[in-house]
Parts: C-alpha cells; structure tokens; sequence
C-alpha cells in the first residue's frame, strides 16, 4: 500500500516545496464540479471526477487520489456510502466532505463514516485548498458548525452516563479550542490566542476528531437526529 | 371473494357461491378454502371498481343466510339431535347474526362508505380494526363481547339440562374450539386489512406532505428566483435574495420552529437575520445550547446585533462570524468579522453605538461586553450575562 503512494509522489511533475496533491471531485451537479476544478487548479492537481456513487467507488479505487472532495447528498446513499464502501479496502485515501447542508445529522454522519473533516460549499478557494492540504498532511478541518456541533454534543449533562472518559468527554484545552474555530478563528489566529503552536492545534482538532468517530457516546446519535427532529 | 375465484377460474360467480354455500354445513371446509383463496387470489384494482364490488357484498347476504339455513338444518336432522339440541341453537345463531347486522347498520354510512373504498372485498372488517374511531371501537367490542357470552351461554343452556356434566364440558370445549377455529381463519384476515388501512393513511400524509412542499417552492423558490432575474444587473439585490431564500429553506428543512420571542437561540438567529437582509452581508451563526429569554437575555441579544450592525457597516466585509453558547453560570456571545477594525481607544467615544448600546446595556443588565479590535486586523465583540440567580438580583438592582 506505501509503495501506491511514492509512486503517486514519482508521477507529480512540477514539484514546488511541497509535492503537488492529487484531488478527486465527487458530486452530482456539474456546474459545482467545474467551478472547484477551476478555483483549485492553481493549488493542487484534480485528476478526476465522478457524479455517481458507483462511479466514485471504481474510479477512486482505480485512482487512488490523496484526497477526496465528497458531496454529502446524491442518489443511492451519497457521500455516506462512498466512504461506506472505500473506507475499508484504501484507508490511505482522506476523504474531506463538502456540502451545502448544515444538517447536524448529516455532519456527524459523514464524519462518523470516515471523513477526515467537512466544509461547506461557500468556503473561499484558497480556505479550500488549505482544507485539502490539512486533510493530506492528516489532519482534520472543522467548519465553525461542527464545532459548534461537537460543543453542544459532547457538552457535560448531568444524565449522560460517560462509559469512557478517554472518548466520551472533551478536554478543557479542547473545548477551548473547538469555541475558537466556532467563533471563525482560523488555526493560526487560534494558535496566537492561546499561546500554542499551530502543530498544537492541529493536534487538538485531530483528538476531537478521533473521539467523535470512535466514542460510542449515546448523546452523539441521538442528539443528531433530535437536531432534526424537533 | 366468490367473484374473485369465479374470474380467477373464469366460471359463473352464482357457481362459486353456490358451491361454498353447500360445502359450509361440511367441517368448515368452505372456511378454510375461503381464506386460503382470500390469501392467495392477487389483489385486483379497487378504485375503478368499487361500486360494484360493495353490490357484490350485498348480493352475498342471501346466500350467507341459506348456508346459515343449511348448516341449521344439518344440525337438527344428524349430528346433535341425540344429544338433546333443540331449536335454542337456531335461535342462538340467528342472534348472532342480528347482532353482527345491527353492529353494521348502525355505522354511519359514511364511515361504511370508506371502509368499501379501502376494502372493496371485505367493508365488515375495516369496521372491526379501524382503530380511528374509539367510540365505535368500544361500541363493536362491547357488542362481540355481548354476542360471544350469549352464545357460550346459550351452548351451556342448551346441554345442561340432561343434568349431564360431562356434556357441559363438551360443549364448553366445543364453544372454545370454535373461537379458536374464528381467531384462525380470521387472524390473517384482520392482519392484512390492518396493513391495508395503514398503507392507506400513510398514502394519504405522504400526499399532504407532497402538496405543502410544492405550495413552499412555487410561494417560495419561484417568487425569488424570478425577483432574482429580474434584478440580474444589481449584485447587492441578488445576494440578499439569495441569502433570504437559502435561509428560509434551512429553516423549512432542517430546524424547528422555536418563536424568537421565547428561546435565546432563536431570538439570536433572527437578529443575525435582519442584519443580513438590511445589509447583504452573511452572518455565519453557530449558537451551541439553548435556553428561554427574559429582559436580560433581550438585552444581550439586542447588544449582539448592534455588534452585527457595525460590523457590517463598517468592516466592509461579507461575512461576519456569530457565535454563542449557553452555559449554566452565563451567557456569551462572540461578533467577528476580519475587516478593517479600528483603534478602540481613539474611536470610541465617538461612537455611540459601541459606548451605549453595547458596552452601557451590557453593565446595565449585569453583564459585561469587551471590545478587540486593531486597525487592519479585525474587530471582536465579546458579550457576557452571568446567569446564576445573585447575579440575577444585582443586575436588577444595578439597573
């Protein structure tokens, strides 16, 4: 599997300071594909696209692109069932979820399936391709919403029963972070806040990442669907 | 039923009934290739051919009422004769059916009317599991009850008086297997009609829901985007139509409709949307918890959106970032937008929308607001109102 990667390394042709990164284009409507292959042309390489699940699953694995730009709502299952099908078989490929919906079940849905991160779909260009880089490098991307979403999640209720400390509660340093992102800080201006490195909150936003695709937290399902719900 | 078979078979319908009527009086036979037709026949096209399907049903009646002749007859010429059955059990069983009768008359014809339309076959039965009336629920169940006591009465009425008890246990047994032989033959039945008469009434949601959202897109959706082509030339016009359009369809579909004059979050999220019509900017919201307003939480909700109004006005910027979260001990709320920002110590006090109505109604309700801000660098508007109840007091006395 390493070995699918260096050759991926060998094939870019102009390498800046860093190698240029592979992109793939999942969504149904054209008119968007074309315009983010447009806006991120000058960052990284899209080598392909696909507007159907089925099409996603087989060109992807064929591909095997650094990341994948996934669009959470199409026929036959959307982006949940791409990841569904991919994560398994190539967990080098990251998968970062693009969308228009700001539905809590949809963004803790995704993420639970894999999703290294998620934005939504009026993010600026350059905001993306620093998405994609950070999801590359293994790092996770949180839009203010799911930041928003994780806090009121993970939030200390006095009936929520914690099987796992480790997974099912956040750090203070977490919570600290997290309501910086929500309050639209980006990582930079995060890191000069809180006297860290930018690696230090990367770290974090990762942490938070893990816990909310391992824990088995109840609030985490039900508190998705009730945000619909009600 | 018997028309289902006769054209299945492609024979006479009168044929088929006829056949059933003589094989009832035989061991129940006829019951049980009734229902096994009943579950296997496919369902034929009701709507087109309702009326006459309840015709059918009726014509049923005088054929029901020779096999009820027959079995009668068969039953006093052989089989219990010997053991002293005399005309009572002709009377139970025409009780039985004067009941049943009653119960189906005394349906309001428009309710029958339905039952035919759903079950064209079978309308009785739509009476016995239509679970939407309780009042002709219970009125149907008390009536069973009534009919199944009299006949088991009737059954020990009849063999008691040989002064036999063991033939009272027969017929009790008798009157039991009998039931048990109704449940059989009738359970599938009821079972597959309850499943009729749900599909029907989730039919019937589906296609209320169906019309309330084509009502919402031709109200909604068409009105702006025909606004939106005809104001193609002004970008400030077509981004506040869209904004407004993108935001009421969030709302339609994802949230609930909390009234902005109770909850915090949705007071929060109308200010935001105000100040995005008045000023074609996007406020980017993100409220984590929830709780009920009073004046104080007014107030800081009225604070935050004068920070939204200055950053639009004066950030030149389209997004502003609007955060809040709803704690035990306070309240806070975080405005910040990445544009022009400003000297908070020069421009201060000439500004009265920052000293009055931000930092002034903060401390006035108890609460505390901080400004951030550097040229070129971006303005923070913090906002804090402590919610425990000491708190509470001093903010009433301070103010």
């Amino acid at each position: 599997m390493p070995a699918r990667g260096e050759a991926g390394t060998g094939m870019s042709e102009l390498p800046e300071q860093q190698r240029r990164l592979r992109v793939f284009l999942v969504d149904d409507h054209a008119m968007f594909r074309a315009g983010v292959r447009a806006e991120l042309g000058v960052h990284v390489d899209v080598i392909g696209e696909a507007s159907t699940v089925a099409e996603a699953v087989t060109r992807i694995a064929g591909l095997e692109p650094d990341v994948v730009l996934l669009d959470v709502h199409m026929p036959d299952g959307g982006g949940r069932a791409v990841l569904d099908a991919m994560r398994r078989t190539h967990p080098q490929v990251r998968f970062l979820a693009l969308s228009v919906s700001d539905a809590a079940e949809d963004v803790i849905g995704l993420i639970r399936a894999g999703a290294r991160g998620y934005v939504t779909k009026t993010i600026s260009p350059d905001e993306l391709a620093a998405a994609i880089r950070r999801v590359a490098d293994g790092d996770a991307v949180f839009s203010p919403r799911l930041a928003g979403f994780v806090l009121d999640a993970f939030a200390a209720r006095p009936d929520a029963p914690v099987a796992d400390p480790e997974l099912d509660q956040l750090t203070n340093r977490e919570r600290e972070v997290l309501r910086l992102l929500a309050r639209g800080y980006a990582y930079k201006e995060i890191a000069k806040e809180l006297f860290i490195s930018i690696k230090t909150v990367e770290t974090h936003v990762s942490n938070v990442l893990r816990k909310l695709q391992m824990s088995n937290r109840y609030e985490l399902s039900r508190w998705a669907a009730d945000r619909r719900l009600v | 039923m018997a028309s289902g078979i006769a054209r299945h078979l492609g024979i006479p319908v009168v044929r088929v009934r006829i056949a059933f009527v003589v094989l009832l009086p035989l061991s129940g036979l006829a019951l049980l290739l009734y229902a096994a037709f009943w579950a296997v026949l496919p369902l034929q096209a009701r709507t087109a051919e309702s009326p006459p399907q309840r015709r059918n049903f009726m014509s049923l009646l005088p054929f029901v009422a020779i096999g009820l002749g027959l079995l009668l007859a068969q039953t006093l010429t052989f089989g219990f004769g010997a053991l002293g059955v005399t005309g009572l059990a002709g009377w139970l069983v025409a009780i039985i059916a004067v009941g049943a009768g009653i119960i189906w008359h005394e349906s309001d014809p428009e309710r029958r009317r339905q039952w035919s339309e759903t079950l064209p076959r079978v309308p009785w039965l739509g009476a016995v599991v239509d679970e939407s009336d309780r009042r002709a629920f219970l009125l149907r169940f008390i009536g069973g009850g009534v009919l199944v006591s009299v006949g088991i009465i009737g059954v020990v009425a009849v063999y008691s008086p040989a002064e036999n008890f063991g033939a009272v246990i027969n017929g009790i047994i008798f009157a039991l297997v009998g039931l048990a032989g109704v449940a059989v033959v009738a359970g599938p039945v009821l079972w597959r009609t309850y499943n009729q008469l749900r599909a029907e009434r989730e039919g019937r949601i589906r296609e209320m829901e169906r019309a309330e959202l084509a009502a919402m897109v031709h109200d909604q959706v068409l009105h702006t985007l025909a606004l939106i082509q005809r104001n193609a030339t002004d970008v400030k016009a077509v981004q506040r139509l869209a904004r407004g359009q993108e935001r009421s369809l969030r709302n339609w579909l994802y949230k609930p409709v909390a009234s902005p004059t109770e909850r915090f979050a949705a007071a929060l999220e109308q200010a935001a949307a105000e100040v995005e019509d008045t000023y074609a900017i996007t406020v980017e919201t993100v409220v984590v918890g929830d709780r009920e307003t009073d004046e104080r939480v007014g107030a800081l909700v009225a604070a935050a959106r004068e920070a939204l109004v200055n950053a639009a006005r004066h950030a030149k910027v389209q997004t502003v970032s609007l955060y809040a979260e709803v704690e035990p001990e306070q309240l806070s709320v975080f405005v910040r937008d990445r544009g022009a920002g400003f000297d908070p110590s020069t421009v201060e006090d000439h500004r009265h929308g920052v000293r009055g109505s931000i930092i002034g109604r903060m401390r006035r309700h108890g609460g505390r607001a901080t400004i951030i801000s550097e040229p070129g660098d971006g303005t923070e508007v913090r906002l804090f109102l402590p919610t425990s109840r000491e708190s509470v007091t001093t903010g009433k006395d301070g103010s």
